[in-house]
């Protein structure tokens, strides 16, 4: 069996997107996992129902709204076309919006379960010893719920490598543009490539396995005990 | 003497607490009542961890809260050290860093205490470089008390700091805490259900019942109330008194004490001549006298007294409470048969017989 040519694009631009998409995460849905842990409000479990739904709706739904919303004449898409003069369906943009959405229960999630299990007693300590909201966000709630960060980061930026509806209804398939692995990778077998197909997949399961790895055994040698 | 001033309302489902009290900034005040009374949302309240609907608090001249006019200080703005039940240490940080904490975040100018001293007066050395997770309760305790302190504060707010400690381990924090008010002049608020605790600490006294203050003063005048509700009964204090150390007696295993110009005698304390020494009198150990006393007896402790008051006991009818003058106020429980023979009323002058025992950690 000869080597075949590999094309590095799909792999490299997926990166990309799983990296960026993590940032824009950890942006967002910190201060919505913090709001979760702590709030009294009413409105805690329609918002907490409506972060999980990414996990239960088939991808091709909410790619399917998410065309609708990002296109040229939808609700987001279309103040974007009259701002850049672009439209955000089927481009990298677009892709990060949409992956946001897809995989926030994966951040959100274990997020929320730390800073609860963190809770307000060490911020009531923080507070009397002189530190702002924030400072005792900072340097008391973020180094006791590191765990949670540290699965928050994983959990997003793998999820976001294995997508597939959602990129596919929001992205189409534009090489060096939209192209990401899973869809190189459907294509390879479309057209019945199964060794540059075979290649792909051996590359994203080695690295998945490898980081998951990697986020277990760091996590069992972390110094912090929250019981 | 600047004074702290509250006044507010809590209500919640279950519980209402209503308060209106002056503080002397000055010594020991203990919040003292059972269990589930409020004293928790009290120390809560002045701290600003909890925000009341109505109310007013005033710290010296600063005003801290004051619904009326929608002010409300922030926790974080507010000059005070919390010592909660638990210590609440940061289990990611070292004991140094722990203590360093409130430290760093505290103007320069505004830091009395330093770090050295703290770490001394509590015997924090070995513990610095140390996790919290590897002290035991009440080493950890020891840091949390040292990490409030070392933010300097106006008031140090305890809230029962040593109920989740045994035994032994309240023994070894109480003479800490004796020294921190003698040595550092830092006012304490101090809560508490243990009356232990209480009579050997504090200088002043609020008792709380169901959510309302039910009595304020001094330690010595508080405990001589007779309308006190029946928080301690059968054990009711008869009088703690502020004594100096007089005399050894060793062949005895007595110590002598003064204290205005009164001698008593107590089990042997091996302690200096000079020292203060607080002692407690329970009123069941008091008997009264009536006419000239016999020139020997056996009861070593006897005092001039007068009657001031009679009131009834809460938790036995045949029993009442006789409030005496004896240079200080003391309590006695008597039958009511003694009550009836010695034919006591106010204005009478008695002895009081009785056993003082010393109290320490």
């Amino acid at each position: 069996m000869s080597f075949p040519e590999m094309d590095w694009g799909p792999v490299w631009l997926t990166m990309q997107l799983a990296g960026v998409t993590v940032v824009v995460l950890l942006l967002v849905g910190t201060p919505l996992a913090w709001w979760l842990a702590f709030t009294t409000s009413r409105f805690r479990t329609l918002v907490e129902a409506v972060v999980a739904l990414p996990i239960v709706l088939p991808p091709t739904v909410l790619g399917f709204y998410l065309l609708v919303a990002l296109g040229p004449h939808g609700l987001v898409g279309g103040p974007w076309k009259q701002l850049t003069g672009a439209p955000l369906s089927f481009t990298f943009t677009g892709l990060v919006i949409a992956s946001t959405f897809y995989s926030l229960p994966f951040v959100v999630q274990p997020l929320h379960g730390s800073f609860e299990s963190v809770g307000k007693k060490p911020l009531e300590a923080a507070w009397t010893l002189g530190a702002s909201r924030f400072d005792a966000f900072l340097t008391v709630a973020s180094p006791m719920a590191i765990r949670g960060f540290l699965s928050a980061v994983v959990l997003g930026f793998a999820h976001t490598l294995g997508e597939f509806g959602v990129v596919l209804m929001v992205g189409g398939n534009i090489p060096g543009v939209t192209k990401v692995l899973s869809i190189a990778i459907y294509d390879h077998v479309e057209s019945l490539e199964y060794t540059q197909a075979h290649f792909l997949s051996v590359f994203l399961l080695a690295f998945s396995f490898l980081i998951l790895t990697i986020v277990y055994a760091i996590n069992r040698r972390l110094p912090v005990h929250v019981s | 003497m600047s004074a702290l001033t509250a006044q507010f309302d809590v209500q919640y489902a279950t519980f209402h607490l209503h308060a209106a009290v002056d503080i002397p900034l000055q010594g020991v005040t203990a919040i003292f009542g059972p269990s589930g009374c409020g004293k928790t949302t009290f120390l809560r309240c002045m701290a600003g961890l909890e925000r009341s609907s109505r109310g007013v608090i005033r710290f010296g001249d600063v005003v801290w809260q004051d619904e009326a006019r929608r002010i409300f200080l922030p926790v974080v703005k507010r000059p005070i050290g919390y010592v909660f039940q638990e210590p609440r240490l940061f289990p990611h940080l070292s004991v140094r860093a722990n203590l360093a904490y409130g430290f760093r975040r505290i103007p320069r100018k505004q830091r009395r205490l330093s770090f050295e001293r703290i770490v001394e007066i509590l015997d924090l050395h070995n513990l610095l470089n140390r996790r919290p997770h590897h002290l035991s309760g009440g080493e950890q305790q020891r840091v949390a008390i040292g990490r409030a302190l070392l933010t300097s504060p106006a008031l140090l707010l305890m809230d029962e700091p040593l109920s989740s400690l045994d035994m032994t381990r309240k023994n070894e924090i109480l003479p800490f805490l004796q020294r921190l008010n003698q040595d550092l002049h830092v006012p304490v608020l101090y809560v508490s259900h243990d009356l232990n605790e209480i009579l050997q600490l504090a200088d002043h006294v609020v008792v709380i019942k169901e959510g309302t203050i039910v009595a304020t003063g001094t330690i010595q005048d508080v405990f001589a109330r007779l309308d006190l509700p029946g928080l301690v009964e059968p054990n009711v204090v008869g009088a703690v008194l502020e004594t100096t150390v007089a005399a050894q007696e060793p062949q005895f295993g007595l110590t002598r004490v003064e204290f205005s110009g009164r001698s008593l005698f107590i089990p042997q304390q091996a302690l200096p001549i000079g020292t203060s020494l607080r002692v407690q009198i329970l009123a069941r150990d008091v008997s009264l006298v009536v006419g000239v006393p016999a020139a020997q007896s056996s009861v070593l402790n006897a005092l001039e007294a007068r009657v001031i008051e009679i009131g009834e006991s809460r938790s036995d009818p045949y029993t009442v409470k006789v409030k005496l003058d004896v240079g200080c106020p003391l309590l006695a429980m008597i039958t009511r048969k003694s009550l009836h023979q010695l034919k006591l009323h106010p204005g009478q002058k008695v002895h009081a017989h009785f056993k003082a025992v010393a109290l320490r950690g």
